[in-house]
């Protein structure tokens, strides 16, 4: 992360009125989840089942590293204590992290992997879509980029739950085992929150969303031939820094060359 | 007997000039295309105080040729004479290959990439699951062709290969 981020921030007057503390959190708990996503997704190249699939989940972990580098940056810049992208992005310990736990959970297999970038990437597809009318100018620009690049990942994901999941009896059981597994982190990212309510009209309430978001994965789910679980438990807590034991292993392997040689570039 | 010699400087280049300039700067990646096949140099300026402001936008957000694109941009104006420069990456309006030229769309053919169709709905429009339509082969001209992946060599990219005359090739994404 060593070019000039890319943003489209302007401090301007409108911002007085806005609480800086709240869409500081926004835009954090927005840019960890893609950077942890990315950071998870990036474990699949060279692992994948196909070389396509290779080339599809590093193309997809790069387009989120580029949203997640717009988000922190401006996190960064509306926090005012100096810290750039990489100062959040690798010096941060895991209580400062505001992901959902949805997105740092452990890759599993690839129909695991799969039925988290389906319900990630319809979730992406609403938010975005809701942010393009945010009144902040740097997410809603970020929305009407990156609303495109997520379409293109819901899809990719789509085909994959089809063809599993209305595949062989053995990638049927695997793809309906995998959403069982990953069903538990779903509610999390619907929960309300004090930082959404505290930004009307910037944030974009994900429960405004919900009944599209579950129109969309059902209606995918139903055609795969699969049944939507009904989970027994439910993950909290990501968004204040609460987090599963996965992250605290994934974030010694992101953190680990820029903590080891500070300052190192290129 | 004096002879008064008055130092002779180019004149500076006009703003017409420098577009043209930054607008053929090629691709680092699909380097046929210019920036301005590409539609990615949106705007060139000459401020009051005499700064050349550029502005690009990205392909995609996380699209590695970015800061290339601009550094590339950097050493063209600079080698046309410009000392006061400012080369700015904004993300909106956000680029949709509706915006790339004939020209560019007629080159890409010629080096073998399959140019974008023209731009989908957006995310939330509801469509049938499952549709894809078909690329016309670069080599032999055939829509008989099928899509191997969603995601090529770049992210602007996806994967297919012709049925017909049995080459893959490159598609550029209709985004």
């Amino acid at each position: 992360m060593t070019s000039p981020p890319v943003s489209n921030s302007r401090l301007d007057t409108d911002r007085q009125a806005v609480d800086q503390t709240a869409l500081t959190g926004y835009a954090l708990g927005l840019g960890d989840d893609v950077l942890i996503l990315a950071q998870r997704l990036g474990e699949w190249i060279t692992r994948a089942p196909q070389i396509e699939e290779d080339i599809a989940l590093g193309n997809i972990a790069l387009d989120l590293l580029g949203q997640a580098r717009t988000l922190l940056s401006y996190a960064g810049e509306l926090e005012g204590a100096g810290r750039d992208e990489d100062d959040l992005a690798f010096l941060r310990d895991e209580r400062e992290f505001r992901n959902l736990h949805l997105v740092e959970i452990e890759n599993g297999d690839f129909a695991v992997t799969m039925a988290r970038q389906l319900i990630f990437s319809a979730y992406q597809c609403e938010l975005y879509s809701a942010l393009l009318t945010s009144t902040d100018p740097t997410l809603s620009a970020l929305a009407g980029k990156a609303v495109k690049e997520v379409d293109y990942h819901r899809d990719h994901a789509t085909q994959w739950v089809l063809r599993l999941g209305d595949g062989t009896p053995e990638s049927h059981d695997r793809m309906q085992a995998a959403l069982d597994l990953i069903w538990p982190y779903v509610e999390e990212i619907f929960d309300s929150s004090d930082i959404v309510a505290a930004l009307p009209g910037i944030a974009a309430d994900p429960a405004a969303f919900r009944a599209a978001w579950t129109a969309y994965v059902e209606n995918v789910i139903g055609e795969a031939t699969l049944t939507r679980p009904t989970p027994k438990w439910r993950s909290r807590g990501g968004r204040t820094g609460y987090h599963s034991e996965h992250l605290g292993h994934l974030l010694p392997t992101m953190q680990n060359l820029h903590r080891s040689h500070p300052g190192a570039t290129w | 007997m004096t002879i008064t010699v008055e130092a002779v400087r180019p004149a500076p280049p006009t703003v017409e000039q420098l577009r043209d300039i930054a607008g053929s700067v090629p691709d680092p990646e699909i380097p046929v295309l210019t920036l301005r096949d590409l539609g990615i140099l949106r705007d060139v300026q000459i401020t009051a105080d005499g700064t050349v402001d550029v502005t690009l936008t990205p392909t995609y957000t996380g699209c590695p040729a970015t800061a290339v694109i601009a550094a590339d941009v950097e050493t063209a104006l600079r080698a046309a004479g410009v000392d006061r420069l400012l080369v700015r990456t904004v993300l909106s309006p956000a680029w949709t290959t509706d915006w790339m030229s004939h020209e560019g769309r007629r080159k890409l053919v010629d080096y073998g990439i399959a140019p974008p169709g023209a731009c989908r709905p957006a995310a939330a429009a509801p469509r049938p699951i499952g549709l894809t339509l078909s690329a016309r082969c670069p080599r032999c001209g055939s829509t008989n062709t099928r899509e191997i992946s969603r995601f090529g060599s770049t992210p602007c990219k996806s994967l297919w290969s012709c049925l017909a005359c049995a080459e893959p090739f490159d598609s550029f994404k209709a985004i």
